[in-house]
C-alpha cells in the first residue's frame, strides 16, 4: 500500500534534511512544474480529484482555478499553507510539518506556481514550537539551494516564503480569520462573498490551502493524477487521507491510508479498538464539528461522499471516539465550552447561545437539568444554523450536539429523570 | 518604551509584510517574551512601533489566549482541556496540580513560579492528556507523572 505524504517520515519524526528529501524524490516535481506552463499544474491537480483536507473538502483544482490572472499591475498574489490546526481531536498536520518540513515546502511552491503567487505566508499555530523550529530550518535551505527567492531554479518565477506563528485563537484556522490575523487585525471572520481567492489578503487574489491538501501536491505532479486517483478506494475523489483516532482506543495514533477505508478498518483494525473493559457508542469522524456516527455506520468508507451521505462530515479524518463509559452529555458540554470560549462574539446566536446552551448542559451534568433544557437544546439546534450566523463556527458547534441528542437523546433524558449524571455516579 | 533587542526583533518581522501593522501579533509575543507579560506600556509600545493606536492594539492583544494581559509566574502551565485531553483524563491533572501547587485555573502559585491556565486542543490528541509548560509539550500524563515534571522548571 502507497503511502507517498509519510512513508519517509521518520517514526521519531527527525525531519529530513532537504538533502535527504532530494533523495527520497523532493523537489523532482517543482523541477519538472516550473517547466512547464503553471496551468498544467492546475490541471494536474484537478484531474487528480484532490480534495482540501482542512476540513471543507473543496476540490483544490477548482478553488485554484477561480484565482484571476495576472492582472498586469504588478500587485501580488498570494498561498497561504493554513498551518493553524486547532481543530479538537486533530493532530495530522502535526505529523507532516513536523517529520517532513519540505515536502509542506514543495506543496506551498507547486500551488504558489500554480497561481503565480509572489509570495507564500506558512501560517502556523502558536504552541506547535517545534514545526516552527524544522520550517526555519527548511526555509533557509531552500533559500540557499535557490528553490525559493529571485528566480526560483534558475527560472522566471520568484517566490518568498515567509513563517508567521499565530498567538493562539481557534478563528485562525477559519479562512478569513486567518486573513485578519495575518493582517494584523484582530482574527475575526469576514463576511463572504467576496471570497479569498478573488479579494483576500489586503484584498489580493488568494488561496488558502491545508498542510496535508498540499503536501499531495509534489506527488501529483511527479506520479499523475491517474496515479493519485488509483490510490483511493473511492470512485468520486482520489489519493491517500491521513487519518486518526484518539479516544479509550488501545492503538490511538495516525495512518496514512486510502481515502474511502471504512470506519471499521480505521478504528479497529489500525486503532485496536476500544481498551480491555470499553465499548464503542459513537465517533466523530472529523473533529469537534462534526455529527456523531454509530454503531450502525461502522461501514461507512471514510471518503467525503459517503460520510455526507450517513449524516455527517468527513473533516478532518481525525477520529474523537465515545466510549460506553464516557457520558454523552458530558462529552458535548466539553465541546459547547470549547466553542463558546472560542467564540468571536460579534453575532448574537454564537455569542449568546453557546453559553446558554453550556449552561443547559451543565445544568444536566450537575443533576439539575429538566424538560425545559433539552427544549432549549433542541430549540438552538433548529436555530443555530449556516445562514443564521456570521461564520461556520456556532453552525459546527451543534453538528455533535444536535446528533447526539439524535443518538443518545435517552442518556440525556436520564440525566433529568435520576437527577444525576449517571456516569459520574458510577 | 522599546528596549533595542525588542526594536530589533520586531522591525525583522516587519520586513516580511508589505504593511507593519501585520507584524502586530509577533511584536507582542516579542515583548512578552522580554517582559513575561504584556502590559498597558507593552501595549502602547507596540502601538508606536508600529503605527496603531494602543487601544487597536489592545483589541488584537486580547484576541489571542497565549498573549497575556496580566502577569504571570516564571512558568506557565498550560492544560489541555478539549475533549480527546478531557476522554483521557484532564481533569485530574488540574486536580493533581491544584492538590501539590495550591493552584487553579488562571492562578499563580505565591512564590511566582507557576501560572496554571487551560488551553484549547494542543494537537497531541493520541498521545492526551497533554501538557505545554513554557514551550515544551508534554504528552501521556497522568497526575504521577507531574512532580517530576514541574521539577525540571525552577
Amino acid at each position: 500500500m502507497e503511502r507517498p505524504l509519510t512513508e519517509h517520515i521518520r517514526p521519531d519524526r527527525a525531519p529530513l534534511t532537504l538533502r535527504e528529501y532530494e533523495q527520497a524524490g523532493g523537489y523532482q516535481a517543482a523541477r519538472q512544474a516550473l517547466q512547464a506552463p503553471p496551468q498544467r499544474v492546475i490541471e494536474q491537480v484537478q484531474h487528480s480529484r484532490l480534495r482540501g483536507r482542512g476540513g471543507a473538502g473543496f476540490l483544490t483544482g477548482q478553488k485554484w482555478s477561480l484565482v484571476p490572472p495576472d492582472d498586469g499591475r504588478g500587485q501580488p498574489k498570494y498561498l497561504i499553507v493554513n498551518a493553524d490546526e486547532m481543530e479538537p481531536g486533530t493532530m495530522k498536520d502535526r505529523w507532516l510539518l513536523e517529520g517532513q518540513p519540505h515536502q509542506v515546502l514543495e506543496g506551498a511552491l507547486l500551488g504558489a506556481y500554480a497561481i503565480q503567487a509572489r509570495v507564500v505566508y506558512l501560517f502556523l499555530r502558536w504552541d506547535y514550537k517545534l514545526a516552527a523550529r524544522r520550517l526555519q530550518q527548511a526555509l533557509a535551505e531552500a533559500y540557499a539551494a535557490r528553490l525559493l527567492g529571485e528566480h526560483v531554479l534558475g527560472t522566471p518565477f520568484s517566490l518568498d516564503m515567509h513563517l508567521h506563528t499565530s498567538a493562539g485563537r481557534y478563528m485562525c484556522g477559519e479562512e478569513t480569520g486567518l486573513l485578519n490575523a495575518l493582517e494584523g487585525r484582530r482574527p475575526t471572520p469576514r463576511s463572504r462573498p467576496p471570497f479569498a481567492v478573488t479579494c483576500g489578503l489586503w484584498g489580493r487574489p488568494t488561496a488558502i490551502n491545508n498542510v496535508e491538501t498540499l503536501c499531495c501536491v509534489p506527488h501529483i505532479v511527479r506520479r499523475g493524477g491517474d496515479w493519485f486517483r488509483g490510490l483511493s478506494r473511492s470512485p468520486d475523489d482520489g489519493g491517500t487521507k491521513l487519518y486518526g483516532a484518539s479516544g479509550r482506543l488501545r492503538r490511538p495514533g495516525l495512518w496514512e491510508l486510502p481515502l474511502g477505508t471504512p470506519l471499521r478498518e480505521v478504528l479497529m483494525e489500525h486503532a485496536g479498538g476500544p481498551r480491555d473493559g470499553h465499548r464503542f457508542r459513537g465517533v466523530l469522524p472529523g473533529g469537534a464539528s462534526t455529527d456523531f456516527l454509530v454503531e450502525q455506520h461502522l461501514d461507512v468508507p471514510l471518503d467525503f461522499a459517503s460520510v455526507e451521505k450517513a449524516g455527517s462530515r468527513l473533516g478532518t479524518g481525525t477520529l474523537i471516539v465515545l466510549d460506553d463509559r464516557t457520558c454523552p452529555v458530558g462529552l458535548v458540554l466539553n465541546l459547547t465550552r470549547f466553542f463558546a470560549r472560542e467564540s468571536c462574539g460579534w453575532c448574537t446566536p454564537c455569542r449568546e447561545g453557546l453559553p446558554w446552551l453550556a449552561r443547559a448542559l451543565q445544568a444536566l451534568e450537575d443533576g439539575r437539568g429538566t424538560a425545559a433544557d433539552l427544549d432549549l437544546l433542541d430549540a438552538h439546534v433548529r436555530t443555530i444554523r449556516p445562514g443564521h450566523t456570521f461564520c461556520a463556527l456556532a453552525p459546527g458547534a451543534m453538528e455533535p450536539v444536535a446528533s447526539a441528542l439524535k443518538y443518545f437523546r435517552a442518556d440525556f433524558e436520564q440525566h433529568v429523570a435520576e437527577h444525576r449524571c449517571p456516569w459520574r455516579a458510577r | 518604551m522599546l528596549t533595542e533587542q525588542e526594536k530589533q526583533a520586531i522591525d525583522e518581522e516587519v520586513r516580511h509584510y508589505p504593511q507593519p501593522r501585520a507584524a502586530v501579533s509577533e511584536a507582542l509575543k516579542i515583548v512578552q517574551r522580554h517582559r513575561g507579560w504584556v502590559s498597558d506600556a507593552g501595549v502602547a509600545d507596540v502601538a508606536a512601533a508600529l503605527g496603531l493606536t494602543p487601544d487597536e492594539v489592545d483589541s488584537i492583544a486580547t484576541g489571542y489566549s497565549m498573549i497575556f494581559r496580566r502577569p504571570v509566574g516564571r512558568h506557565v502551565i498550560l492544560v489541555c482541556d478539549s475533549v480527546s485531553c478531557w476522554i483521557m483524563g484532564a481533569n485530574p491533572l488540574f486536580d493533581q496540580l491544584r492538590a501539590t501547587l495550591g493552584v487553579g485555573p488562571g492562578e499563580t502559585t505565591a512564590d511566582g513560579r507557576f501560572t496554571v491556565l487551560p488551553c484549547a486542543c494542543l494537537g497531541a490528541c493520541d498521545r492526551a492528556p497533554a501538557v505545554m509548560i513554557d514551550d515544551d509539550l508534554h504528552t501521556d500524563l497522568a497526575p504521577e507523572k507531574l512532580g517530576a515534571l514541574l521539577e525540571r522548571y525552577a
